[in-house]
């Protein structure tokens, strides 16, 4: 038998409680909560939907860590360990492990979407890119939308900063958008005021959480917190766009 | 809320930990070899060109010649230790130069990392409270000078350049080619100090990752796409980077000294 102390509760609050389960080899968390909730809890709240890693509905916190439930296999923990899983902390309960991420897709509207320059199409009507140009961009399109690094990141966990940063998933949406090689549009300035690219001190917890191995900081935000720099913060580029009245170097 | 608090059980508090102590003791040790004022230097007397200078001390701005185990007066950029300096700060020309690359390395992307987790707390851990700040402001307030971290580059890449120098002049005793283990260890300090300035995220960003487009308009790959992703492949390894030239370039000090007091041997081909 296999200890397990599971959240259940709502809005208005919960607590652990304790479930004691057979465990058979293979299994995955997610799998322990289905047996939990068909043998002792028909009432347990939890959201999944592929159990295959690429839908991002069963983020959770698996003794204390944000995680996917079904890409981590119970053979992670000891025999004798209790696995607690708890929702995600950063967004609103429902009930028991599912929460209300509505915030992150109000972000997402938010951001001016991807507008290619119609003069670059080709003859036949199609965009051409080559490939070393959208390499960059291909690795953000992995995203699962699972939050969990939205989930971790202090500025909206612990800082509680909803209202001045828009969080590391949408980092690199903008990211993706930013250096498309087709796409027109300057979201600079709104990635300095109205996303708050300043707000992150790059502590990387969103990339040590991130199920597909996104680099999540060196590709995304670190790359938008220099071209914010080059537009505001650097002083020879300032100085040489002012003389030479040129938008960029 | 309680610092440290969390539902982790894992030892999360081991990265903060060592990264926290590693570091403080690289400043410790670098803050009392910046105050000594000698035994930079060693040539084993001989004149000439060559010898060992300790990166700490390079480049020497002004030279006490009277401090035990100082450079002759010819490696001096601008003569004599000036007569208006204060007699309460000791005349120690690694005062005068270690901002340069202390300031490269305090405003570095990983060092942010490390250091606002291991001594502001903000947080300590993933998924672990840190020190709540009503006022949160990020890098947006009195933090926005990191924001010039490539301007602490543009210092780092000419001390690339001088302590590259300095190594070739680690293989040289009285005009004399030859090997020390001395000079492999002065060798070895700009190579990872290059490769941690090379890899820097600044760096990489303005060497192409600035770049919309890396191919346009003609469609075929350019300089700055291969410059870029090969400070792409040492940006991946940053951290390794940092922390071994930083541990380098502190033993590359105690080596020179040590040999300079006369209590170590240096093994070389020149035979004294």
């Amino acid at each position: 038998m296999r200890n397990f102390r599971i959240f259940r509760g709502d809005k208005s609050g919960g607590k652990m409680l304790d479930y004691q389960i057979e465990v058979d080899k293979g299994m995955v968390v997610l799998d322990a909560i289905h047996r939990i909730q068909t043998e002792q809890a028909n009432d347990l709240a939890v959201r999944w939907n592929c159990k295959a890693g690429k839908c991002g509905s069963c983020s959770v916190e698996i003794n204390g860590i944000p995680k996917l439930s079904c890409m981590t296999r119970m053979n992670e923990y000891g025999p004798e360990e209790t696995v607690s899983i708890r929702p995600l902390k950063t967004f609103p309960i429902m009930k028991d492990l599912v929460t209300d991420v509505l915030w992150n897709y109000e972000q997402n509207k938010k951001i001016v979407p991807f507008t290619p320059d119609p003069n670059l199409k080709n003859k036949n009507g199609d965009y051409v890119m080559m490939q070393e140009d959208i390499d960059r961009i291909q690795e953000f399109r992995k995203c699962i939308e699972c939050f969990l690094c939205q989930n971790v990141c202090h500025i909206l966990r612990d800082q509680g900063k909803k209202d001045k940063f828009v969080g590391p998933r949408f980092m690199i949406q903008l990211a993706g958008l930013e250096m498309h090689p087709l796409d027109t549009q300057d979201r600079i300035p709104a990635i300095k005021e109205k996303f708050g690219s300043g707000m992150c001190n790059i502590t990387r917890c969103c990339t040590d959480v991130c199920p597909e191995h996104i680099q999540i900081t060196d590709n995304a935000i670190i790359p938008l917190k220099e071209r914010v720099v080059d537009r505001f913060y650097d002083p020879v580029i300032w100085l040489w766009r002012k003389l030479f009245r040129r938008k960029s170097v | 809320m309680i610092i440290g608090k969390t539902n982790r059980t894992d030892n999360w508090w081991f990265e903060p930990l060592w990264t926290g102590i590693g570091f403080f003791a690289f400043v410790i040790y670098t803050t009392w070899a910046m105050l000594q004022a000698n035994y930079y230097w060693w040539d084993a007397g001989a004149n000439g060109f060559g010898g060992y200078l300790s990166p700490f001390y390079s480049p020497l701005i002004f030279i006490n010649p009277l401090a035990q185990g100082s450079a002759p007066m010819d490696h001096s950029w601008f003569g004599f230790w000036p007569e208006w300096w204060p007699s309460l700060i000791p005349a120690s020309p690694a005062i005068l130069i270690l901002a340069g690359p202390l300031s490269f390395r305090m405003t570095c992307y990983y060092y942010r990392k490390f250091y606002y987790r291991a001594y502001f707390m903000s947080p300590v851990a993933c998924a672990v409270k840190g020190v709540s700040q009503k006022h949160y402001k990020g890098e947006t307030a009195l933090l926005i000078f990191q924001n010039l971290h490539r301007y602490t580059l543009y210092i780092a890449l000419g001390f690339v350049v001088i302590l590259s120098y300095d190594a070739i002049l680690g293989f040289f005793r009285n005009g004399q080619l030859g090997i020390g283990v001395g000079s492999i260890i002065l060798l070895i300090n700009p190579i990872l100090l290059a490769g941690y300035a090379f890899g820097c995220h600044a760096f990489r960003h303005l060497s192409g990752g600035k770049l919309d487009c890396f191919s346009c308009p003609s469609g075929k790959q350019k300089i700055r796409y291969k410059l870029w992703k090969g400070v792409s492949w040492l940006n991946g390894e940053h951290m390794l980077w940092a922390w071994a030239s930083m541990i380098w370039v502190a033993f590359a000090d105690i080596y020179v000294r040590m040999v300079a007091m006369g209590n170590w041997t240096d093994f070389n081909t020149w035979g004294y």
